[in-house]
């Protein structure tokens, strides 16, 4: 009998520990400011009632990831009134001839539009493209739209590129402040970095980070370790550790979908800017801002085009101008002053086109400024660089396609492993 | 079985268990069909309770989504045909070694590696040669590959009795491993998957304008080929022998060693013809994720079945039907795929369990008054 008391009795105490910590949490959020990019509201149209738009995404939304368009496709639904069979959504649909088989399912269904999400995606939604002329189809961070020249097949993506350098601008004075307030000396301003590929997506994000805190944080250089896959919580975390101990990194900034890289940080106090939305909850004393995409802008205006019988862009690159890129509230605890009121200003230079992330007056090459590049834009399997995309003093990211194409090591990044 | 029971009821003090189980004899075919028709019928009142407790939605309209996911228009019936047939072939594949009593856990490296060869063969040799010489060629690598994957366990385990089963999960490892390096090398835009755009040569026939029948037939003609091995051939009774007992196979002057090794080569090569099938028939596509587990679910369709590779297409039509269905289930209530899992998990625990009830019977304690008579 004694023991049953005892037994129920602790239980009981459990549930109340449980609780009593799941409302700890609750109370402390009011750290995070309002959003610096907010996602805008996004205009009302009528619909016909039979469109019906079908979202394939590869995981589903315990991946933050494909969790950013499920939201966007849902957000967009609210706003037009779209009924519940209007917007189908295929979560968990691998890379693979399975692809294939549900756009074609969604066909039979009578979708207007078929949107998918990741970029292995593409080589199995293009012969569905090719046998079905009269649906249009969508792919996010795809690369092949303009050179296959489908009427009704598109790509598209978002300067994110631009989110990151402002995301990088918190990371700069967050090392100017540690600078002056004595923690660490001008030299030792090394920003670490957890990477999953090396391929032009991460190396465009990286670069554009470290471009972003080295505007305001002259004496700042990077160092970079790559997991070699895109979500893997362990190889994130040990990477941001290696960073940390091993490389002397003071302030730590990911591509990569885990939580890996904010909980060693928060484990180990050191700062962090994150992507993909907030991890404030996380790392409550390390978050300081995150930038992500929001696809929210592009899933209203493909169901515009469509409804109204317009064409869709081949390449749709969204900008800060269409709300495509946004960025979180900023962390007071750990935010340096000013912050707000540096990336506001260099928010209002993109917006008026004075200010490029890829200035060629504002980084080297093995020392050299570079006049000319060519990139792999076209992605006919040859891997041979084409199109020559510096202009005007500036490296065209986004321009000649939406996905990205900046894949070049800048001085002062430094890849600890290229080998994974 | 009586006196059974009546042993355990005289312990020293006047203590009885809740219940006691023992042994059935084997049950009339009525009986085994009906015990098992009932687990599926409480399987689905649990699944519906919970589902209306916890989403609120209604569970016959789950059981029809879950129906249509799966049959619901030409294009899912053929592919819920492929998955099938596709879950079949490795569950016939492994059966030999499991009939001998041989833990064979590599069916999915095997399937990966003969899914290799046949990618490997395509990429470096398409387009150079016909495609019927390629097709050919891509069979027998893939068969080759199969076969050193189910032999190099099978050669240790007979010469020096290492433990088959660590043995053929390492060897996934190594498949996998394998798998990844290729992908690496022949995919640089970092998908982690070489798909048909390389891939584009060696694709099977089309039967009835889709890549999925003709892998269809071919697997149902390999089946009843098992079917006909196991039952009615000399190997196929050497196989059983063995697997009873070593002894007694030993005894009547079977070579163990020979057949170990023979039945793991046609295990393996099966396997290898399974990655073939997919890759080279279907998908035209390779990733460390073409066996997608297959080779794990195939050990329990196998079971379900008792080694019965006819009995097989129903085992794996009930596993196919489960995913597929649930897939559904999860577009059309917006609920998350783990909410259908559970479902899947409740049906296949019932209905393993009710395998329990069938080969043993429960017997309750009576009141207390009379126990202690």
């Amino acid at each position: 009998m004694f023991k049953k008391t005892l037994a129920a009795v602790l239980a009981a105490l459990m549930v109340l520990c449980v609780l009593a910590s799941c409302t700890a949490t609750d109370t402390n959020k009011n750290a995070m400011t309002e959003d610096l990019l907010p996602r805008p509201e996004l205009s009302k149209f009528a619909v016909a009632d039979d469109f019906k738009i079908g979202v394939i995404c590869l995981h589903d939304e315990n991946s933050t990831y494909d969790l950013n368009f499920i939201n966007a496709v849902n957000s967009v639904k609210k706003t037009l009134g779209l009924k519940d069979e209007q917007v189908v959504i295929k979560t968990g649909i691998p890379e693979s001839e399975e692809c294939t088989t549900t756009a074609e399912d969604l066909v039979s269904q009578k979708c207007k539009i078929i949107f998918a999400d990741s970029f292995g995606h593409e080589q199995y939604l293009i012969p569905v493209a090719k046998a079905h002329p009269e649906v249009e189809f969508c792919h996010a961070t795809g690369t092949k739209a303009h050179t296959e020249k489908l009427a009704n097949y598109h790509n598209a993506f978002a300067s994110i590129y631009e989110g990151r350098y402002l995301a990088g601008i918190a990371a700069g004075l967050k090392l100017n402040e540690m600078i002056t307030e004595g923690k660490i000396k001008a030299e030792e301003a090394v920003i670490g970095y957890v990477g999953a590929f090396t391929y032009a997506e991460v190396v465009s994000g990286l670069t554009s980070f470290f471009l972003g805190a080295r505007s305001v944080c002259p004496s700042a250089t990077m160092k970079v370790r790559f997991t070699g896959s895109w979500y893997d919580q362990a190889k994130e975390q040990e990477a941001a550790n290696a960073l940390i101990n091993q490389d002397k990194c003071v302030l730590i900034s990911q591509h990569a979908d885990s939580l890996g890289a904010p909980n060693a940080c928060e484990e180990k106090k050191v700062p962090n800017v994150s992507y993909n939305g907030s991890t404030y909850e996380a790392g409550p004393n390390t978050f300081i801002i995150s930038s992500a995409i929001n696809w929210a802008p592009y899933f209203h205006y493909i169901i515009k085009q469509v409804s109204e019988g317009k064409a869709i862009d081949t390449d749709w690159n969204g900008t800060i101008s269409t709300g495509s890129v946004v960025l979180s509230g900023l962390n007071s605890n750990v935010a340096a002053k000013g912050t707000k009121e540096a990336i506001d200003k260099a928010i209002a230079e993109f917006k008026a086109g004075t200010l490029h992330v890829f200035d060629t007056s504002k980084f080297t090459v093995k020392g050299v400024k570079l006049d000319t590049y060519l990139a792999d834009v076209d992605d006919l399997g040859d891997f041979k660089p084409e199109t020559e995309v510096i202009k005007d003093g500036y490296f065209h990211e986004s321009e000649y396609r939406s996905a990205p194409y900046f894949d070049i090591n800048i001085d002062g990044i430094e890849y600890k492993n290229t080998e994974m | 079985m009586t006196e059974a029971v009546q042993k355990i009821k005289k312990p020293k003090k006047a203590w009885t268990p809740l219940f006691v189980i023992t042994k059935r004899d084997t049950l009339p075919l009525v009986k085994r069909v009906l015990i098992r028709a009932a687990a599926i019928v409480a399987a689905l009142l649990l699944c519906s309770v919970i589902t209306l407790v916890v989403t609120g939605s209604n569970p016959l309209q789950i059981y029809k989504t879950m129906f249509s996911g799966a049959f619901g228009n030409s294009i899912r019936i053929v592919r819920t045909l492929y998955e099938l047939s596709v879950l079949l072939v490795i569950a016939v594949a492994i059966t030999p070694a499991f009939k001998m009593k041989f833990w064979n856990t590599g069916a999915e490296g095997q399937v990966l590696i003969g899914g290799l060869s046949t990618a490997i063969v395509m990429l470096t040799l398409g387009g150079r040669i016909p495609d019927w010489t390629l097709i050919i060629i891509m069979a027998a690598a893939a068969t080759a590959a199969g076969v050193i994957w189910g032999v190099l366990p099978a050669f240790f385990k007979a010469y020096w009795k290492t433990n088959e089963t660590l043995f053929t999960l390492m060897m996934n490892y190594v498949a996998i491993q394998l798998v990844e390096c290729f992908l690496k090398i022949a995919d640089k835009t970092g998908s982690n998957v070489v798909g048909p755009t390389t891939l584009s040569h060696g694709w099977f026939p089309q039967l009835f304008k889709t890549d999925y029948l003709l892998d269809v037939v071919i697997i149902a003609v390999i089946t009843v080929l098992v079917y006909i091995y196991l039952r009615y051939s000399k190997h196929g009774y050497e196989i059983s022998v063995v697997g009873e007992s070593e002894n007694t196979a030993k005894y009547v002057g079977i070579n163990v060693k020979k057949v170990i090794i023979r039945t793991m080569a046609l295990s393996g090569a099966l396997c290898g013809i399974a990655g073939l099938l997919i890759v080279g028939g279907a998908s035209h596509s390779i990733s460390a994720e073409t066996a997608g587990g297959r080779g794990f679910t195939a050990i329990m369709v196998s079971w379900l079945a008792k080694f019965n590779p006819l009995m097989m297409v129903f085992s794996s039509l009930l596993i196919v039907f489960l995913e597929r269905g649930a897939g559904e289930v999860a577009t059309v209530f917006a609920l998350n795929k783990s909410f259908s899992d559970i479902l899947t998990g409740i049906i296949l625990f019932f209905i393993i369990g009710c395998e329990f009830f069938i080969n043993y019977k429960l017997h309750f304690r009576k009141h207390s008054k009379e126990a202690a008579v």
